[in-house]
């Protein structure tokens, strides 16, 4: 007879946990109807996000217009998801980018190790110094406000932390026993790194990636705010609530125009931050 | 102490030095000029402005001019409020944005760690879920979208309080005018700390010298706060480093929600004007005002564990 024991891998283990945790699971799959919303509603409802209906500009959420209407009469429920799809967007092509740079950058110098390592880090560790987002605020106001800068700007800036996080597994790594058992039988350098290198640092670095899109999303409604991320005729969760702001007055509140696009920016933070949190706890086997 | 404190005043003026040329030729290699605006300018006047502005050297001997005008505390003239000197312009917002970033920066300390220590002291019961969910929503709800939300609720609904404004005096009156813009910029900080000191205080409290203090019969406030508090607030202290950096971030768009005559306001409209002078002095009086919040927690943080030498 065949014993049927099924070998489970750290991985399988990890997202076992992960879908133990009641509110990283829910918040995982809030995420993604959120993420999909942003593509599915604007084209699926007859409403323009750039269509201007001057006559009834600002009118309270009604029948035709779920979510009201803004300043210039177009129907916010269209221009919030919209403005979710860009802020999505931003969020995971800065969060490319990051990865990107800071991934090559942690993985050099872990590995060439000595004095351009210590150089490399050292050069990191200035960067970590300087107020970053002044210069982001420069950035975009000298280079221009459009969609691409805004992506590849807050990239630019955010990809130290991970080459940190990556060098310092890389450093450890190349000195564990199974690595040194690889070395010793005779397996090529190539097949260390990716048969035995990339699949431990890949944990830690999908954690601090997933870490890394709210934190970016955040920064990039923060410019759209002050007026210096995406600009008209496109829109954001920060241009939205920057023209909500812009409206307040003692005489009417229009709540809607801040109150929409503001829950469901909150929403979408919260949610990713609790899936970060939740997949760092699962991967991090130190500190169960 | 002393060398210490040498060493971090060189450092910060090393980091000064770093952004304030990263600045300088960030600004100095972006396309277009600032002085052609929407009105086109005669090539003479254009060729006299710049003269003035001294854009027409070379851009080394632009950079060392200015350099040397740090130094002797000349921060240029303004390009575009013309004839003003850019210190002028600045200083008499400086004030106003380094007590609207202190104020929130102790408030985010007092609060987050009396929230932290109460829900660690009750784990797990209804306080502790309370400050919680508390502190997990104020995490995700960032400042811009806070400052107009409590706008609504407490200045245009409930008009308890002033829509906008910065106090002219320190009366009653004026002084509630404080209340929501500081609440905006520390809400984000005091639910952070408050998840930081309860994680210490837990670690903490689990710790046989407390079982010791607790055995001795000492009162259960005692064993908090004078035993355990110490240890159980490192893990804020040194989020408090990087918090100043947030805090005047944030300031920048406090300030703007409401009103308040900061120095955010000349950051973001230079930056937009391309005013290069005006940007690298806000840049670099901010950038300097965080230095010396990080030096003042370092010493802070040394005065609290005698095991950390200042070195």
């Amino acid at each position: 007879m065949e014993l049927a024991i099924q070998g489970r891998s750290p991985t399988q283990l990890a997202l076992g946990r992960f879908r133990k945790n009641r509110r990283a699971w829910i918040s995982f799959w809030l995420l993604l109807v959120l993420g999909l919303s942003t593509v599915v509603v604007p084209w699926s409802t007859s409403h323009d996000f750039r269509t201007q209906t001057l006559e009834r500009s600002k009118e309270a959420p009604n029948g035709t217009y779920w979510m009201g209407t803004d300043a210039n009469g177009r129907d916010l429920m269209v221009r919030t998801f919209m403005g979710g799809r860009i802020s999505f967007a931003v969020g995971l092509l800065a969060t490319v980018i990051s990865l990107a740079i800071g991934v090559a950058y942690g993985a050099i110098a872990g590995f060439i190790r000595g004095k351009t390592d210590t150089l490399m880090m050292r050069f990191v560790d200035v960067l970590y110094g300087l107020p970053h987002m002044f210069l982001v605020i420069i950035a975009m106001a000298i280079f221009g406000k459009t969609f691409l800068l805004v992506f590849i700007i807050l990239g630019c800036f955010s990809w130290m932390t991970m080459a940190r996080i990556v060098r310092g597994q890389v450093l450890s790594l190349r000195e564990k026993e199974f690595v040194e058992a690889a070395r010793a039988l005779g397996v090529s350098t190539g097949s260390i790194i990716s048969r035995h290198m990339i699949p431990n640092i890949l944990g830690p670095v999908i954690v601090y990636a997933t870490l890394t899109v709210p934190s970016v999303m955040l920064q990039e409604s923060f410019l759209s705010f002050l007026g210096l991320g995406i600009s008209e005729p496109q829109t954001s969760w920060g241009v939205l609530i920057n023209e909500g702001a812009n409206s307040l007055n003692p005489i009417r509140v229009y709540w809607w125009l801040v109150v929409f696009p503001g829950s469901f920016l909150a929403l979408t933070l919260f949610t990713l931050n609790s899936v970060g949190d939740g997949l760092r706890d699962a991967f991090d086997v130190q500190q169960r | 102490m002393l060398a210490f404190l040498a060493k971090r005043v060189a450092g910060g003026i090393l980091t000064l030095f770093v952004i304030g040329s990263l600045c300088f030729f960030i600004t100095r290699f972006a396309p277009g000029s600032p002085l052609t605006g929407e009105k086109k300018l005669p090539p003479e006047v254009l060729r006299n402005l710049e003269r003035a502005y001294n854009l027409d050297q070379p851009i080394v001997t632009q950079y060392l001019h200015q350099l040397k005008g740090y130094l002797t505390g000349d921060f240029g003239l303004s390009f575009r409020y013309l004839g003003k000197r850019v210190d002028e312009l600045i200083f008499p917002s400086f004030a106003t944005s380094v007590y609207l970033g202190a104020l929130g920066f102790c408030l985010a300390m007092l609060q987050g760690v009396a929230i932290g220590v109460l829900a660690a002291a009750r784990h797990n019961r209804v306080p502790d879920y309370v400050s919680m969910s508390f502190a997990l929503a104020g995490i995700s709800i960032p400042n811009f979208l806070l400052g107009p939300l409590l706008v609504m609720a407490f200045a245009l609904w409930r008009q308890w309080l002033p829509v906008a404004g910065w106090p002219e005096d320190l009366s009653a009156g004026e002084l509630l005018k404080l209340v929501l813009p500081v609440t905006t910029l520390s809400l984000v900080h005091t639910a952070y700390i408050s998840r930081l000191t309860r994680a210490g205080m837990m670690d903490v409290l689990s710790r046989d010298y407390i079982r010791t203090a607790r055995a001795k019969g000492l009162s259960e406030s005692a064993v908090l706060l004078r035993h355990a508090l110490k240890n159980g607030i490192t893990p804020v202290v040194s989020y408090a480093g990087p918090m100043a950096a947030y805090v005047f971030t944030g300031s920048v768009v406090v300030e703007k929600i409401f009103a308040i005559p900061g120095m955010g306001q000349h950051f973001v409209d230079s930056s937009l004007a391309r005013d290069y002078p005006m940007i690298m002095g806000t840049m670099l009086v901010y950038s300097a005002l965080i230095i010396v919040f990080n030096i003042l927690v370092d010493v802070a943080y040394s005065l609290l564990d005698p095991r950390v030498r200042l070195t």
